[in-house]
């Protein structure tokens, strides 16, 4: 794929995320992910005659924390509206959205790209209620809806047209997902479908302000699924651009197993939604005591917590990106710092085997049972000489598993280091005298013949001997005799 | 502002409408003539007068975040042409 080198890619990005609400934005149907079909369903949600749907107060504070975090100006007055559409996902046929007095508006947050911070616009966000799921059967005959998800309160974000690559893109969807987690609004779980995202992206040549026809892109389903799907149109749209031609302004879907987009023909007909206010639902009016009250449970964010742990801990720039990027992950390195000082130890388990077991077996920090506390105090037996590294590691292990603290696990395996002098040099003379031709090797000069005895004395002792001290007294007994 | 052919031909599309030559005389001629009652309104001075999204002096109606039991899937159900395993059965709608 070649690099476009004479347009300038511009992208915006629509981001839908669900609120994690006990109950739906219009009514009492539970919204818990992975019931049977149409078992989270009542008349409101299924927009039976003569309903009426009622607001629920805390999808609208969840929407407004979200806004500010997000660096908006809340609105005083907002209202809902109806966005007209057939589709049978959509029983009521259509949809409560905001058209013109969103909860928020003219927001931003900051992304960093190859070290570069970059500032990308918020237009908007507003608060809607989401879709049915459709599955299609019989060869593509026909369709089954589950309507468990309809009536789910989101927030969709649109941002400004300010990305201009598809790895600003892949950053500014990482930095919203982890403002969401932190303001715990939504649990932002992209396979569960609580994150979506649509792009619109076009390019026009360098220098020019007017922007090109753009291609809205949808159904891509990870992180990574959207910078691969602008990857490619950015691509396209160049060879379209090249050849002469026209971008065609269309929706075009992301097709991950194909690794293309293509064209969603049927849609031709423009998008005419016919919004108008809903009679149903009253307006809201957000005063500012309202809005100091939702404001003062907003959590310090990610931004701040990275700064403080790079100017307070001294932690590199990127390890404080990686353990900011999840709440949890933060609130875990913070936990640890109350069982020790040293703040580049804990960064750097959680950088190294932390991260590579959870990476490894596909597993988030919630789904082990490491604590804090644990990290913190094996560190503390690590500066005191009671464990050795290479039994930390067993130790680290044994607590990612069933959560024990250090010194249980070490008294329970017995891994407490060997540092007693006596019992190091007696291992000692008893490995020189099970391997003479590994003694006569070294001292005929094959120095790499160490290595085999240490390897054996750490066999003999499983690992505990004092790996300092078992060098310094190999050494000894070898070159005396 | 007057309603043509084409108009209910669109807004008969998005509604998905078919309506035969007939209809779509008549309901031009129909809608244009509701237009034109509506149209009375602009003869009122509303300069000063905020847009109204609502006509009850309320505002601020809303609920608390407590669930309530759905209704049962054999309910739920009453009301589909067709069903499989709980869920609606409905022609394909291809995007």
């Amino acid at each position: 794929m070649s690099e476009a080198t004479q347009y300038e890619t511009v992208v915006g990005l629509e981001v839908h995320v669900e609120l994690h609400t006990n109950s739906k934005i219009f009514c009492g149907c539970s919204t818990a992910f992975g019931a049977p079909p149409n078992t989270h369903t009542c008349p409101v949600c299924l927009g039976h005659p003569g309903v009426l749907p009622v607001l629920n107060k805390q999808a609208v504070e969840y929407a407004m924390k979200a806004a500010m975090a997000l660096n908006c100006t809340i609105a005083d007055v907002s209202k809902f509206d109806r966005k007209n559409y057939f589709y049978p996902d959509s029983p009521k046929a259509y949809q409560i959205s905001q058209f013109d007095q969103p909860i928020g508006e003219h927001g931003w947050i900051d992304i960093e790209v190859n070290g570069v911070t970059k500032r990308i616009g918020i237009t908007r966000l507003h608060l809607e209620e989401d879709a049915g799921k459709l599955t299609h059967v019989d060869g593509g005959y026909a369709s089954l809806v589950d309507f468990n998800r309809v009536g789910t309160p989101l927030v969709e974000i649109v941002s400004e047209p300010d990305i201009r690559t598809p790895e600003e893109a892949k950053a500014y969807l990482e930095k919203l997902k982890a403002i969401m987690l932190y303001c715990e609004v939504s649990d932002v779980k992209m396979e569960e479908g609580s994150l979506r995202c649509d792009a619109n992206i076009s390019l026009r040549p360098y220098g020019q302000e007017k922007l090109g026809t753009r291609a809205e892109l949808k159904n891509m389903n990870s992180f990574r699924g959207v910078q691969r799907g602008l990857e490619y149109e950015q691509w396209r749209q160049a060879e379209v651009l090249d050849g002469g031609n026209k971008v065609v302004q269309e929706t075009r879907r992301w097709d991950e197993a194909q690794g293309k987009t293509i064209s969603m023909r049927g849609k031709e007909e423009s998008h005419d939604y016919r919004y108008f206010p809903d009679p149903d639902l009253v307006r809201l009016y957000i005063d500012e005591e309202w809005k100091e009250r939702v404001k003062a449970s907003i959590p310090e964010l990610p931004d701040a917590r990275k700064a403080r742990y790079t100017s307070d801990y001294g932690l590199p720039s990127y390890d404080a990106d990686v353990i900011t990027a999840s709440k949890k992950m933060a609130d875990f390195f913070e936990a640890s710092l109350s069982y020790t000082k040293d703040a580049k130890a804990v960064s750097n388990w959680i950088m190294g085997d932390l991260l590579g077991y959870l990476n490894s077996n596909s597993l988030e920090l919630s789904d082990v049972k490491i604590t804090g506390q644990g990290l913190g105090e094996m560190i503390g037996l690590l500066e005191k000489g009671t464990i050795s590294s290479k039994i930390a590691k067993t130790v680290f292990k044994e607590m990612l598993e069933s959560g024990k603290l250090p010194q249980q696990i070490v008294e329970e395996q017995g891994l407490v280091q060997i540092s007693d002098e006596g019992a190091i040099i007696a291992i000692v003379d008893k490995i020189i005298e099970a391997n003479p031709q590994s003694v006569e090797d070294f001292r005929a000069g094959k120095e790499k013949a160490i290595g085999f005895l240490v390897g054996q004395i750490m066999k003999e002792t499983k690992g505990k001997a004092n790996p300092a001290m078992v060098n310094k007294m190999l050494l000894e007994r070898l070159q005396q005799a | 502002m007057s309603i043509t052919i084409k108009d209910v031909e669109h807004v008969a599309n998005l509604a998905r409408l078919e309506l035969s030559d007939e209809e779509k005389g008549q309901f031009t001629e129909q809608l244009n003539a509701i237009l034109k009652y509506a149209e009375k309104l602009n003869s009122l001075d509303t300069e000063n007068v905020e847009p109204t999204s609502h006509v009850l002096p309320i505002t601020n109606v809303t609920r608390e975040d407590i669930t309530h039991e759905s209704l049962p899937i054999e309910k739920v159900l009453l009301n589909a042409p067709d069903e499989e395993d709980g869920q609606i059965k409905v022609p394909a709608v291809l995007e």
